[in-house]
């Protein structure tokens, strides 16, 4: 199967010599949930921009669906929704009339437009609002409207550059149930966050980008099998006074009431909860410390440590 | 994109031009119109009953086509100035750069906002100078053509003002320093057989001046240079506008990073 997104050899110097992709290769396949994640000014949004016909790409190749798009950017750009970082829409609009006018740049006679934003602006929770203008709508339901917008001529790529910043944990997850809804349902998505627990709950494959090349390009459980460490917090009924010992495990008393512990691979938790309990302590929850896939990004990306053992993997 | 789908792109920008205009008219379409009757009160009535005749015409009817043209000039292009940059601006040009619209039809599309404009202006002017002189249409068909070249040109040029602005500044320094005397030193209120040689000249580059007098020609059957060379000027700067602006959308310059 043709992937939804090829990319080869895609390089960016923008007019004042800065170099924001070195030569990136990367392949999504159709039916994907992929994640594009890095640091800020890594490059990821000058890829999202060259994919939506936003930034002019130096040199490459990008295909959506086997259409390139500089040769067949018509039939290229049908394939493509995009949610961009910023809000990007008349604000002085209403949410059902952005819509609209969204569908007839993609040649959607206004019946069929007006049904689409009617299914869209009610599964996102926005029907009540749409003939209010939009720069009254608060920050989450500008950012649903702009997912409204990218799926108004029913793209079967959606590129998402950081959708849920800045909206709140109960909104976030119902946006996440959406997208994994849409997903289900054939769409491939590439999204980029910097809430890496979401990457994680979402996302199938990664590639990790960093200084416009691309140092992981993977699975998900690929990567977080890398994980050779982790730091669990434990929380204890009894009141600790100091930490106590076990062998082959370094502990740390966190307060009272939780300690944290390191735990290798291969080393069992079962051990740990075995000899806390002769020692009369018993655990009676337990959490990582950080999200697992941001301890990995952390490695990757500020220590460097692909760089060190010799440059771009794909697996 | 198929024809079919192509119209229904152009129409949705025409349709959402229409409605920007029309939603804010206290400041589209009122102070032409305050500003018009101004002038016609002013220029026309007030001074132009001691200045006499013009070319053999009663004053206020010699100003009255230069005062329509005024309108459309005006209209046409800070339509398309304040559109397009606005949407630059605002970063909701993005909507159409994702999109398979061809650049031609955005184009077309913003320069029919712009000219739909402009002629509804015109039209309400022509209808007010009515109440102030009494004029009759020498030529319909001239009339006609070049109330729309010109305002298609007017359009053009706002459009390309649009894409080169970089900010507010941008898109008043054209109006207020270039605009603004063209159109006063394009014969609105005079004609050219009262400059001399050398400054009668010096206003044959003016592009306002060939469509003021064949406007002029049109309505009241007088003018200071032939007809055929005021349309193939007008038509002439039309078509290089033309051009460029589409170059410049389809290089993305100013629009794409």
């Amino acid at each position: 199967m043709q992937p939804a997104l090829s990319i080869k050899n895609l390089r960016k110097t923008y007019d004042n010599q800065f170099e924001a992709l070195k030569g990136i290769d990367l392949d999504v396949a159709t039916g994907d949930f992929f994640a594009l994640l890095g640091p800020n000014g890594a490059g990821k949004s000058t890829t999202i921009g060259i994919i939506c016909s936003l930034v002019r790409k130096t040199e490459g190749v990008v295909t959506i669906f086997g259409h390139d798009i500089d040769r067949d950017f018509s039939i290229a750009k049908q394939f493509v929704g995009v949610v961009p970082q910023e809000f990007n829409f008349n604000q002085f609009e209403k949410p059902i009339d952005i819509l609209v006018a969204q569908a007839g740049y993609y040649g959607i006679k206004a019946n069929i437009a007006l049904e689409r934003a009617e299914k869209y602006l009610k599964q996102l929770g926005l029907w009540e609002r749409r003939n209010e203008i939009s720069r009254t709508l608060s920050g989450g339901m500008k950012r649903r409207l702009m997912i409204a917008r990218a799926l108004i001529h029913e793209p079967q790529l959606l590129v998402l550059d950081e959708p849920t910043a800045g909206v709140d944990i109960e909104l976030r997850r119902s946006m996440w149930e959406f997208l994994k809804e849409i997903n289900d349902q054939g769409t491939t998505i590439i999204l980029t966050t910097h809430y890496l627990e979401e990457a994680e709950s979402l996302c199938r494959n990664i590639a990790i980008i960093d200084h416009g090349t691309i140092v992981k390009n993977t699975s998900m459980k690929a990567l977080l099998k890398q994980l050779d460490r982790e730091t669990f917090i434990l929380d204890v009924r009894e009141e600790l006074t100091e930490c106590p010992t076990l062998e082959g495990y370094p502990l740390t008393l966190a307060d009272g009431h939780s300690i944290e512990v390191d735990v290798t691979k291969g080393q069992s938790m079962n051990e740990i909860f075995i000899e806390l309990s002769r020692q009369n302590i018993h655990v009676i929850s337990m959490r990582n410390k950080a999200n697992r896939l941001e301890e990995l990004f952390f490695d990757m990306v500020e220590k460097n440590l692909i760089d060190a053992a010799g440059g771009q993997t794909n697996e | 994109m198929n024809s079919s789908q192509k119209w229904i792109a152009f129409d949705t920008i025409l349709r959402r031009e229409i409605r920007r205009f029309l939603r804010i008219w206290p400041q589209t379409l009122l102070p032409p119109i305050i500003t018009i009757v101004l002038y016609f009160v002013i220029f026309g009535q007030l001074i132009g009953s001691r200045i006499g005749t013009m070319s053999g015409l009663p004053y206020i009817q010699f100003v009255a086509p230069g005062l329509i043209m005024m309108s459309v000039i005006t209209n046409s292009y800070s339509n398309v100035v304040s559109s397009f940059f606005g949407s630059k601006f605002q970063r909701n040009i993005e909507e159409l750069l994702v999109s398979p619209t061809p650049n031609w039809i955005i184009l077309l599309g913003y320069v029919a906002g712009g000219m739909s404009r402009g002629l509804g202006v015109g039209f309400i002017v022509t209808l007010l100078s009515l109440y102030f002189a009494d004029f009759s249409i020498h030529s319909l068909p001239v009339t006609i053509a070049i109330v729309l070249m010109t305002s298609l040109m007017f359009s053009l040029a706002g459009l390309i003002n649009a894409i080169y602005a970089a900010n507010f500044d941008d898109i008043s320094i054209i109006p207020t320093f270039v605009l603004t005397p063209l159109t006063y030193l394009g014969g609105v209120f005079y004609s050219m057989d009262l400059l001399s040689e050398f400054w009668r000249n010096l206003s044959m580059i003016n592009p306002v001046l060939y469509m003021v007098n064949a406007f002029r020609y049109g309505i009241a059957g007088i003018t200071d240079i032939p007809i055929v060379w005021a349309f193939s000027m007008v038509g002439l700067f039309s078509l290089v506008l033309f051009f460029l602006a589409l170059r410049l959308l389809e290089t993305g310059s100013r629009l794409r990073s």
